[in-house]
C-alpha cells in the first residue's frame, strides 16, 4: 500500500491541516517509506491473536452520578482565541 | 559543604530538614543557575517569583514541623503537564498562551508534597521526537559536549529540557513523560537517571495527551534514590483517571536495599541488533558482569517479538496522536488564524501554522492508518502485535526478575543530525519502545562514557509494578558503575 | 401493510428509525458537570466537558444503569462486554473532535419491541442495537452575521442511540413504534422522551421497493423532532423517491434534512463531504464490563412496562384490548386508574377514566398531574353510582362539577341535593302525573300502537325529578301505571 498526492491531499482534509503543493510532494514520499517501514508487521502472523485493549489488568471504573462540576463559564472560555460574552465563537457555519 | 545546586535531591532534602539550609536559599540557587543556563534553552516558562514564593511557605511548614516529603525541593516541570496560571505549550504553536486553569494530578501531587516550581520545560513539540529539536521553541543544548568537538549536541527527547536542566544542575529534579523512550533516552544522552513507571502507576489526568496508551509520567534525577524519592511524589490513583491504577504507593526509597544476591536478571538475546556500537555492546557486558558480581544471577531470556515493537509503535502512537490532537482546532484555546474565513479555512490554516513538521507527520499516518479500508491491516495488526510483545515480556518474567538491556543504540548526537530521515531518529527508541508497548516499568542509569566522552546509560525493566525490584537493581548497577563524571556544562571544561 | 400507488405500480416502503434518546441523569456521561435543560451559556461544562487538554473521561455508573435498563425493557440481549470508540470528525460543537460512542461492540445487541396498531392488533418490529453516546454542544447560527456561537452545555450528555431494524412500512407504524419507544422509556425513567426539548430525536431511514422485491437505496432523513413531523417526513420523502423512481431515475444515498415549513426533505450536501470516522477504542477507557448480577439486579428492580401492565389489565380486569392499550400508554394514567379501579368495577371505572376524565383532560389542555379531579374522588364517584346514589345521568354533571369546583361527589351530591329518589311513592307521583297530563301518549302505548312511547314516558319522569329518579324503578313503576 502506498499513498500518492491525492491520497495526502484526502488524509490532510480528513485531519484538517493546510498542506502547501510542495510540502504535499514530499508528504508522499515521508509517509511511503514510512508505510513501507511499518508494514514489515505483514510478516507476523497474528490469525487469532486479540488486539491489545488495555495494557494494565484492571477493571473500567465507574463513577457516582453526581454532579462535581461546571459553573465555570468564565474559566471555560479564558483561554478562547474569540469569545462572545461565554460563547466560544467560529466563522459562521452555513446548513 | 556541596553547592546548592549539586546536591542531590536527597542530600537537599535531608539538609532542609536538618535546617542546614532554607528552601528560600535552596530556591535562589537554582534560580540563579535556571538565568544562567538560558543559553542551553532548557525552560520554555521560568517562574522565579512563584519559586521563591512557594520557598517562603516551604520554610513556614518546615519550622511548623509540617514538611512534605519533598518540602522546599525546586523542580523543573516538563511543559506538558498543565499548570495552572502557568502557560503551558506542549512545545506547540498551536498552544499559544495557554494558561491552563487546573493543575495536573503529578504536579498537584508534587506541589502537595511541598516541590517548588522552577519553570516549565523544554520538549519535542506534543513530546513527539527524540532530539527536541521539534519544539516550536527551538532546540535544547545538551549540556555535555564530545570530548575536543565544541559541536552542541542534542539532550534527546522528548523530555529534552527536563533532562538538560537536572544534568546541568538547574534542578534537583524534573519530572518528564514517556511514551516510547522520552524519559530514558534523554537520561540516558545527559547521564542521569529517568523512570518510566507502570502505566497507570502516575495519573495522566492534566498531561497534554499524545498516545493515551502509552504515555506516562516519571521522575528524571542525578541519582537513583532521587528518582525513587520523587516517585513516590509523583505516582497514586487518581479518579479522574480511568486508566490509573488504584493500588497502594510504596516508599520506593526502602527498596535500595543495595542486595541483588539470588535476583534473576534476563538479558534479551533479541536486543543484540544489527549495527550497534561496539561501546554499548561492551558496556552492556559490563553491566551484566557488575549485576553477576553483586550476586545475581544471569539468565539469557528471549522476547521473539522485539523487532516488530518500533513499527507496530509507529501505528499505535500516530493513530491515538491524530485523535488526540483533533482538539487543537482554535475554538476554545490557543492559536487560530484565519479567523474570518470559512470554518474548514480556519480550522487548516490554524492547524497548518500550529503543528510542526513532525507532528503533521504523524497526525497525517496517524489519519490515515485508521481510515476506511485500512483500519484492519494497521492500526489492528499493531494492536494484535503489542498483544505479542506483552507475551513475550510475560513469559519472560516467569523465569526471571528484571531485564538489563541499553537505554539507547547511540550516545548524544549533534543537533541537526538524523533531521532528514525520520526513521532513523525513531531507531533511537529501538529499546526502549517494547517496553513501552507493554506498559512496563523502566528505568535507565548512567554506566558509563562513550569513547568520545558522552554518556552513556543502561536500562532496566521489570514486572508491571515492579518498580521496587527494578530500583533496587538499578541502585545496584549505579553503585557499581560509580558513574561520577561531570558534563562540560557543570565542570566548565 | 399500505403501499403507495404509482403510475406504474405499487412500491412499498421500507423504513428503520434511529432514535437519540437523552438518557435520565444528574450529571454528564464522561464529566460531572449537570445534564439540566436551559442554563446560562457554558455555565454546565466541566473542563473535560470543553476537551481542555489533558482532560480524560470518567464514565458514569448511572448512565450505564440506565442503557441496560433500557436493554431490558426493549427485551434485548445485554452485552457483557462493550466498548467505547471515538468517531472522529471536525465540528465546532464537538470540542474533543472526536465523539466517545459505542461502534463494534454496543451494550445493548438484538431485541423488539410490540406495536399497537389503531385496529387493536399488535406487530413485532425488531430492534438491531442500543448503545451509549456523548450528545453534542449547540451551535447557534442566528445571533451574528459572520459568526456562529458555540454552547457547550449538551456537549458530553449521555445519548442512547436505539437503532430499528428496517421493519416498518408506514408512516403510521412509525407513529406507534415512536409512541410505543417513548411510553417504555418513560416507564422506565430512562428518558423523558420531550421531543420538543430535544431529548428524544430521530433519524428515518427509508427506501422504496416493489412489494417482496430487492431492497431499494435508502436516503437518511436527520433529526425530526416531533412525530407528526416524522410522518410528514416519511410522506414526503417516501413521495420524492417515487417520483425519482417511476421516472427511471436512482435514488441517491444521502443525508437528507425535512423542512417542517415546506414539509419536504432537502439534501443536507455539506455533510456529504467524505465521510471517514476513522473509529477506534478510546485508549482513555478500558472495555465496560459489567457483573451478571448487576444486571439480574437491575431487572429485578425493573417496573412492569407497558405490554405485560395491559396484558394484566386484560385478564384481570376483563378490559378490550383497545381499552387496555390506551390506558398502559403512559405509566401515570395506568396507575390513576388502578387507582380507580381497586375494589370496584373495573370496566365502569376503565370507562369513565378513558371517555370522561381523559375527555375532559383533553378538553382542558391539561397533564394529569394538573387534573382537579383526583383518582380517589373519581373512584369516591363511582361509589355514589355503586351503591345507587345516584344515577349514571346525574353522575356525569356532578363529575363536570367536580372538575369545576375540586370538591368531592358526596359533597356536591348533598349540597345540591341530587340523591338518587328511590322513594316508590314518590316516583309514582311523579308517573300519575304526567300520565294524567299526556292522555294521547297513554293511548298510543296501551292501543300497542306505539310501544316505543315508553321511553318518552321514561324521559318525562326523569325530567319532572329532575332526574334523580332511579331510572329502572321508574321503568318499572310505568309498565306497572300504563298496564302494559
Amino acid at each position: 500500500m502506498s499513498v500518492d498526492v491525492g491520497t495526502v491531499r484526502r488524509i490532510a482534509s480528513l485531519a484538517r491541516v493546510k498542506v502547501e503543493d510542495a510540502q504535499a510532494e514530499a508528504l508522499v514520499g515521508e509517509l511511503n517509506n514510512i508505510l513501507s517501514w511499518v508494514e514489515q508487521l505483514g510478516e507476523l502472523d497474528t490469525e487469532g491473536v486479540p488486539p491489545m485493549t488495555s495494557v494494565v489488568e484492571m477493571e473500567l471504573p465507574l463513577r457516582a452520578d453526581a454532579v462535581t462540576d461546571g459553573g465555570v463559564a468564565e474559566d471555560i472560555v479564558k483561554n478562547a482565541p474569540d469569545p462572545s460574552g461565554r460563547f466560544f465563537t467560529v466563522p459562521k457555519v452555513v446548513e | 559543604m556541596t553547592a546548592a545546586t549539586d546536591m542531590t535531591l536527597a542530600e537537599a532534602r535531608d539538609r532542609l530538614a536538618a535546617k542546614d539550609i532554607s528552601a528560600a536559599e535552596l530556591a535562589s540557587a537554582h534560580i540563579q543557575a535556571v538565568e544562567a543556563a538560558r543559553p542551553l534553552n532548557a525552560f520554555i516558562t521560568e517562574t522565579p517569583e512563584r519559586a521563591l514564593e512557594m520557598a517562603q511557605a516551604s520554610d513556614a511548614r518546615i519550622a511548623k514541623g509540617e514538611a512534605g516529603l519533598l518540602e522546599g525541593i525546586p523542580l523543573a516541570i516538563k511543559d506538558l503537564f498543565c499548570t495552572r496560571d502557568v502557560m503551558t505549550t506542549a512545545g506547540s504553536h498551536i498552544l499559544d498562551g495557554f494558561h491552563p486553569t487546573y493543575e495536573s494530578t503529578v504536579s498537584a501531587n508534587l506541589w502537595d508534597a511541598g516541590a517548588v516550581l522552577l519553570g516549565k520545560t523544554n520538549l519535542d513539540e506534543f513530546a513527539m521526537g527524540s532530539s527536541n529539536m521539534t519544539s516550536y521553541y527551538g532546540g535544547v543544548e545538551n549540556p555535555w559536549k564530545r570530548e575536543g568537538d565544541n559541536r552542541k549536541l542534542v539532550p534527546g527527547g522528548s523530555s529534552g529540557g527536563s533532562a538538560t536542566a537536572v544534568a546541568a544542575h538547574l534542578a534537583l529534579g524534573a519530572t518528564g513523560t514517556d511514551t516510547g523512550g522520552s524519559i530514558r533516552q534523554p537520561a540516558s544522552f545527559t547521564g542521569i537517571v529517568g523512570m518510566k513507571p507502570t502505566y497507570g502507576r502516575c495519573s495522566r489526568w492534566g498531561i497534554v495527551a499524545f498516545a493515551s496508551s502509552l504515555d506516562q509520567a516519571g521522575p528524571m534525577t542525578r541519582s537513583v534514590r532521587d528518582a525513587a524519592i520523587l516517585l513516590r511524589a509523583m505516582a497514586g490513583h487518581d479518579p479522574k483517571d480511568s486508566t490509573s491504577v488504584d493500588r497502594p504507593v510504596p516508599d520506593y526509597e526502602a527498596a535500595l536495599t543495595g542486595d541483588v544476591r539470588g535476583l534473576k536478571v534476563g538479558v534479551p538475546k533479541e536486543y543484540r541488533i544489527d549495527g550497534m556500537s561496539p561501546e554499548i555492546e561492551a558496556l552492556w557486558q559490563t553491566g551484566i558482569a557488575w549485576l553477576k558480581e553483586s550476586g545475581a544471577e544471569i539468565v539469557e531470556v528471549s522476547l521473539p517479538h522485539t523487532r516488530y515493537a518500533l513499527p507496530a509503535y509507529y501505528i499505535v502512537a500516530p493513530a491515538e496522536t491524530s485523535s488526540n490532537l483533533a482538539r487543537y482546532d482554535g475554538v476554545r484555546y490557543g492559536l487560530r488564524e484565519d479567523g474570518d474565513a470559512s470554518l474548514t479555512e480556519m480550522y487548516e490554516a490554524t492547524r497548518g501554522a500550529g503543528f510542526g513538521a513532525e507532528v503533521k507527520r504523524r497526525v497525517l499516518i496517524g489519519t490515515y492508518v485508521l481510515s476506511a479500508g485500512y483500519y484492519d491491516a494497521y492500526y489492528n495488526k499493531a494492536r494484535q502485535v503489542r498483544t505479542l510483545i506483552a507475551r513475550d515480556f510475560q513469559e519472560a518474567f516467569e523465569n526471571v526478575d528484571v531485564l538489563l538491556t541499553p537505554t539507547a543504540p547511540s550516545p548524544a548526537f549533534a543537533m541537526g543530525e538524523k533531521m532528514d530521515d525520520p526513521i532513523a531518529m525513531y531507531l533511537n527508541d529501538v529499546f526502549t519502545v517494547p517496553a513501552s508497548m507493554a506498559g512496563l516499568p523502566g528505568i535507565s542509569v548512567p554506566a558509563g562514557l562513550s569513547g568520545e566522552g558522552l554518556p552513556l546509560g543502561l536500562q532496566l525493566v521489570g514486572r508491571p509494578f515492579d518498580e521496587e525490584t527494578v530500583i533496587r537493581a538499578a541502585g545496584v548497577l549505579e553503585a557499581a558503575a560509580g558513574f561520577d563524571a561531570r558534563p562540560t556544562f557543570v565542570t566548565g571544561s | 401493510m399500505s403501499l403507495l400507488q404509482g403510475t406504474t405500480g405499487e412500491w412499498e416502503m421500507v423504513i428503520g428509525l434511529e432514535v437519540h434518546a437523552q438518557v435520565i441523569s444528574n450529571s454528564k456521561l464522561f464529566s460531572g458537570a449537570s445534564t439540566t435543560f436551559g442554563a446560562a451559556p457554558n455555565s454546565q461544562v466541566s473542563i473535560v466537558d470543553a476537551a481542555m487538554p489533558g482532560m480524560l473521561p470518567v464514565l458514569n455508573r448511572e448512565c450505564v444503569a440506565q442503557a441496560i435498563r433500557t436493554g431490558l425493557g426493549l427485551k434485548a440481549k445485554i452485552n457483557l462486554v462493550s466498548v467505547f470508540e471515538r468517531k472522529n470528525y471536525f465540528y465546532p460543537d464537538l470540542p474533543q473532535g472526536y465523539q466517545i460512542s459505542q461502534y463494534q461492540h454496543p451494550i445493548v445487541g438484538e431485541g423488539s419491541i410490540l406495536l399497537d396498531l389503531d385496529n387493536g392488533e399488535t406487530r413485532e418490529v425488531g430492534i438491531e442495537r442500543l448503545h451509549l453516546e456523548q450528545d453534542a454542544g449547540k451551535s447557534l447560527h442566528d445571533q451574528h452575521p459572520r459568526k456562529t456561537f458555540v454552547d457547550l452545555n449538551r456537549s458530553g450528555v449521555a445519548l442512547m442511540e436505539i437503532v430499528s431494524k428496517p421493519d416498518m412500512r408506514s408512516a403510521e407504524e412509525v407513529g406507534a413504534y415512536l409512541r410505543k419507544l417513548r411510553s417504555i422509556l418513560r416507564y422506565l425513567g430512562t428518558c423523558d422522551g420531550n421531543m420538543d426539548e430535544g431529548s428524544m430525536r430521530c433519524d428515518v431511514n427509508l427506501s422504496l421497493r416493489r412489494p417482496g422485491g430487492p431492497l431499494g437505496t435508502r436516503t437518511e432523513t436527520k433529526n425530526v423532532n416531533s412525530i407528526r413531523f416524522v410522518q410528514q417526513a416519511i410522506e414526503a420523502e417516501a413521495r420524492r423517491q417515487m417520483e425519482i423512481l417511476e421516472d427511471g431515475g436512482s435514488i441517491e444515498q444521502e443525508t437528507r434534512l425535512f423542512d417542517s415549513r415546506r414539509g419536504e426533505t432537502r439534501s443536507m450536501r455539506s455533510k456529504e463531504e467524505a465521510h471517514d470516522y476513522r473509529y477506534f477504542p478510546d485508549p482513555d477507557l478500558l472495555p465496560l464490563e459489567l457483573e451478571p448480577a448487576w444486571v439480574e439486579d437491575l431487572k429485578a428492580a425493573l417496573p412492569e412496562l407497558p405490554d405485560d401492565k395491559k396484558a394484566r389489565f386484560m385478564a384481570d380486569f376483563g378490559l378490550s384490548a383497545y381499552d387496555a392499550g390506551v390506558l398502559v400508554a403512559e405509566r401515570a394514567n395506568a396507575d390513576f386508574y388502578e387507582e380507580v379501579a381497586k375494589g370496584r368495577d373495573a370496566k365502569l371505572a376503565a370507562n369513565w377514566v378513558i371517555t370522561n376524565f381523559f375527555g375532559a383532560l383533553n378538553a382542558s389542555g391539561k397533564g394529569l398531574e394538573e387534573a382537579p379531579v383526583t383518582a380517589a374522588q373519581l373512584g369516591g364517584l363511582l361509589d355514589l353510582l355503586a351503591d345507587d346514589t345516584i344515577s349514571g345521568r346525574i353522575a356525569k354533571d356532578v363529575f363536570e362539577e367536580m372538575w369545576e369546583s375540586g370538591k368531592d361527589a358526596a359533597v356536591i351530591v348533598e349540597e345540591k341535593g341530587l340523591k338518587q329518589i328511590t322513594d316508590t311513592g314518590a316516583i309514582e307521583a311523579a308517573i300519575a302525573k304526567v300520565i294524567a297530563d299526556n292522555p294521547g301518549q297513554v293511548e298510543q302505548y296501551t292501543s300497542g300502537a306505539n310501544p316505543k312511547v315508553i321511553g318518552w314516558f321514561v324521559g318525562q319522569v326523569m325530567k319532572a325529578t329532575q332526574g334523580k329518579a332511579n331510572p329502572g324503578m321508574v321503568n318499572q313503576l310505568l309498565k306497572k301505571h300504563l298496564g302494559g
